[in-house]
């Protein structure tokens, strides 16, 4: 069969979410010769469609359909209606992203053996490994172009790269560069180099960073093996009595509600979105929700711990030139507990323009403190600081039934409390950020809390035991054979790293597992 | 002259002849408030000139920027000048007129130091009045486009083909 698809076509693999997960999955199964019919929830945008404005960019893109928030995070005060930011449009989160690419560290597959009981978390070893990965984050490099992998070469440093390495080299950081890159560096590569625009976060203009938006979802398109479908709002899943999954229900651009039959169905509707369709599934036969035998749907999310340093310099900076995440120092990324805390963290320059600046700086702040900082934007040098937060069950997302969404359905609600492991690393974090631009002559630094969360994690985690979690290996559910979850809520700890490259290799991985188990005819 | 900040045909003179002082930074007339120097004025429709004057000395005691002009804080505080807004905005501005005049001055405009009018503020710092005006100021002043250049911020470049042959990697005094 070729695309389009026919709703009761039910030898389709249908894939909700088209992000860097969902996007992958879909293009490397519909390349296997698989048919795919892809829903997502937002409309097609293309780089000549993105605005480089801030705000203008935010309305086009985020994620803003209603939600809600509680526990003790500071985006719960600052933020309520806005626990992440992240994009709803085909290519997700993935068109928003910086490109930084990063494997996991052979110990963070393991961290409850590596870091022991920590209080109050729930850690837990990935069934799988580094070892196991290599291979698959070797195809996802190659795919994403990622600098300072294979032959590519590493992007040029900008003003804020060359602070934030001055700075790291006086303080004896030794791991400092211009990062591993999901950008073009090269004329080598297909398309167009980087070229310095700033913006990377309101979608790259001339494509230089992946996306699937354009780098997977063409190619998959032109296979005639899979069928986009946008504006294509998913409600919920659909079972028969043998607790397979057999459809799924969405509402349609035009409003229309309609089902999708499917032989298979991959969840990748990022980690707020994805236990939320699971959890709007429920039924006679799945009370709790669909895959949720364990009640391990929606818990354990993570949101990896986060701040920014940002810091005021005698003379200018102008950080907001060339890309956003231009390097990276990753000393303090390691396991060294003498430290006050498990896990590590990674140290990425990071710009905002100053529409942000205003928003994210201080949120709440005002007065003659908040002026004259942003007084000194031209000045700035920014860092964003990105380390593993502890998975705790009762950090989770729920359906809130007091708030239906424009459908009627229910929202979801973010409850997240920082663990003392996530309040000690982020101290260290800003102490070690405010020395490294100290270093350097800033006249003032600004310890500035976390965003909306861009990393959301584990909400749907992989376990070896199903009564720790909800998928397997293959990021298979435990309670149902024919659905996947092909996104970040699969990750079992967050690790210290962006968590891009990592959701891209599992979906390459699932990708060539799930088109083996169709053609063995186990799915 | 820059949006909504219409001067209505008034000559400066004619402006200035017809206003009365609102305060040190201020005149106001009949359906306007302007700069002490006729450099700029803004049409008052539904709330009291006096009012939106107090608004937009508010505003720049919320984000102090002294070398960002009185206009644009006009700007990002016009939009209360609606039916909707005006009851609340009166309301709001009538209570800060009422902390002054506790504190022995006849209103808040005629507080001379900015950390005087600033204590009155930080008593109201969690009302709805001010988080409204705080809040809207986030993005009325600071994503005005013409803003941007007073705080060197060059917004887009793609038009400009990027900073690749324009100083990205520019910096000089490290």
């Amino acid at each position: 069969m070729t695309a389009p698809f026919d709703l009761n076509d039910d030898s389709v693999v249908v894939v909700i979410g088209t992000g860097a997960g969902g996007g992958t999955l879909a293009n490397e199964l519909a390349q296997k010769g698989v048919s795919v019919v892809s829903l997502e929830a937002g409309a097609w945008h293309t780089p000549d469609d993105f605005v480089q404005d801030e705000w203008a960019s935010f309305g086009q893109l985020a994620w803003l359909d209603a939600r809600t928030t509680s526990g003790d995070w500071r985006v719960s005060r600052d933020f309520a209606g806005l626990p992440a930011w992240i994009v709803k449009s085909v290519g997700g989160s993935a068109v928003h992203w910086a490109g930084a690419s990063l494997r996991f560290q052979p110990h963070e597959w393991k961290a409850k053996t590596t870091y022991g009981e920590v209080e109050g978390a729930s850690l837990l070893d990935w069934p799988i490994d580094g070892e196991e990965m290599d291979p698959w984050y070797t195809k996802a490099e190659d795919k994403l172009h990622v600098t300072r992998t294979g032959e590519r070469p590493g992007l040029p440093g900008n003003n804020n790269f060359k602070v934030l390495e001055a700075g790291a080299k006086k303080l004896g950081y030794e791991n400092v560069h211009t990062g591993r890159m999901a950008i073009k560096s090269s004329e080598d590569a297909d398309g167009v180099p980087c070229q310095q625009l700033g913006f990377c976060f309101q979608g790259c203009k001339v494509a230089a960073k992946w996306s699937p938006s354009y780098d997977e979802l063409p190619d998959a398109i032109e296979t005639g093996n899979l069928e986009l479908r946008t504006q294509a709002h998913v409600q919920r899943i659909e079972h028969d009595d043998s607790g397979k999954v057999t459809g799924v229900v969405y509402v349609d651009a035009e409003g229309n509600e309609q089902v999708q039959k499917a032989r298979v169905v991959a969840v990748a509707g990022n980690s707020i979105e994805s236990p939320r369709i699971l959890l709007n599934s429920a039924s006679e036969m799945f009370p709790d929700g669909l895959a949720n035998s364990s009640g391990q749907v929606g818990r354990n999310y993570m949101r990896h711990m986060t701040g920014s340093v940002y810091a005021v310099f005698e003379q200018p900076v102008r950080m907001w030139r060339g890309t956003t995440m231009a390097g990276i120092i990753t000393d303090e990324s390691g396991h060294d507990p003498s430290r006050g805390f498990v896990g590590g963290y990674e140290m990425e320059t990071l710009s905002i323009g100053l529409p942000f600046m205003a928003a994210f700086l201080d949120p709440g702040g005002w007065g003659r403190e908040f002026a004259s900082a942003m007084d000194g934007y031209e000045n700035m040098a920014g860092m964003w600081l990105v380390g593993e937060d502890m998975p705790q069950e009762t950090n989770r997302v729920t359906l809130n039934m007091d708030v239906k969404d424009q459908y009627g359905m229910p929202v979801a609600n973010v409850h997240f409390d920082d663990h003392p492991n996530d309040i000690a690393m982020r101290n260290h974090a800003y102490q070690q950020g405010e020395a490294i631009y100290n270093a350097v002559g800033a006249t003032r630094t600004f310890p500035t809390p976390p965003y909306p969360s861009t990393h959301n994690l584990g909400t749907n985690r992989m376990s070896e035991d199903p009564a720790d979690g909800v998928v397997n290996k293959w990021g298979q559910t435990h309670d149902v054979p024919n659905l996947f979850v092909s996104d970040g809520s699969q990750f079992t700890t967050g690790a210290a790293e962006n968590p891009t490259l990592t959701i891209v290799a599992l979906a390459i991985r699932q990708a060539d597992h799930i088109a083996a188990e169709l053609a063995s005819g186990n799915l | 002259m820059k949006d909504g900040t219409p001067q209505k045909g008034l000559t400066r003179r004619e402006l200035l002849s017809r206003s009365m002082a609102a305060g040190a930074s201020f005149v106001v007339g009949a359906g306007y408030v302007a700069s002490t120097d006729a450099a700029w004025a803004m049409e008052s429709t539904v709330l009291k000139p006096e009012t939106m004057a107090t608004l937009i000395q508010m505003a720049r005691d919320i984000y102090p920027h002294d070398h960002v002009g009185d206009e644009f804080y006009a700007i990002a505080v016009k939009g209360y000048d609606t039916e909707e807004a005006a009851e609340g905005i009166e309301a709001g501005i009538a209570g800060l007129n009422a902390a002054a005049q506790d504190k022995g001055y006849g209103d808040y405009l005629s507080m001379g130091w900015e950390r005087d009018r600033v204590d009155i503020l930080r008593g109201m710092e969690d009302s709805a009045f001010f988080q409204q005006i705080r809040g809207g100021l986030v993005t009325g002043l600071y994503n005005q486009k013409a803003v941007w250049p007073l705080f060197g911020y060059e917004g887009e470049s793609f038009s400009k083909g990027g900073y690749i042959n324009r100083g990205f990697n520019d910096i000089n005094w490290l």
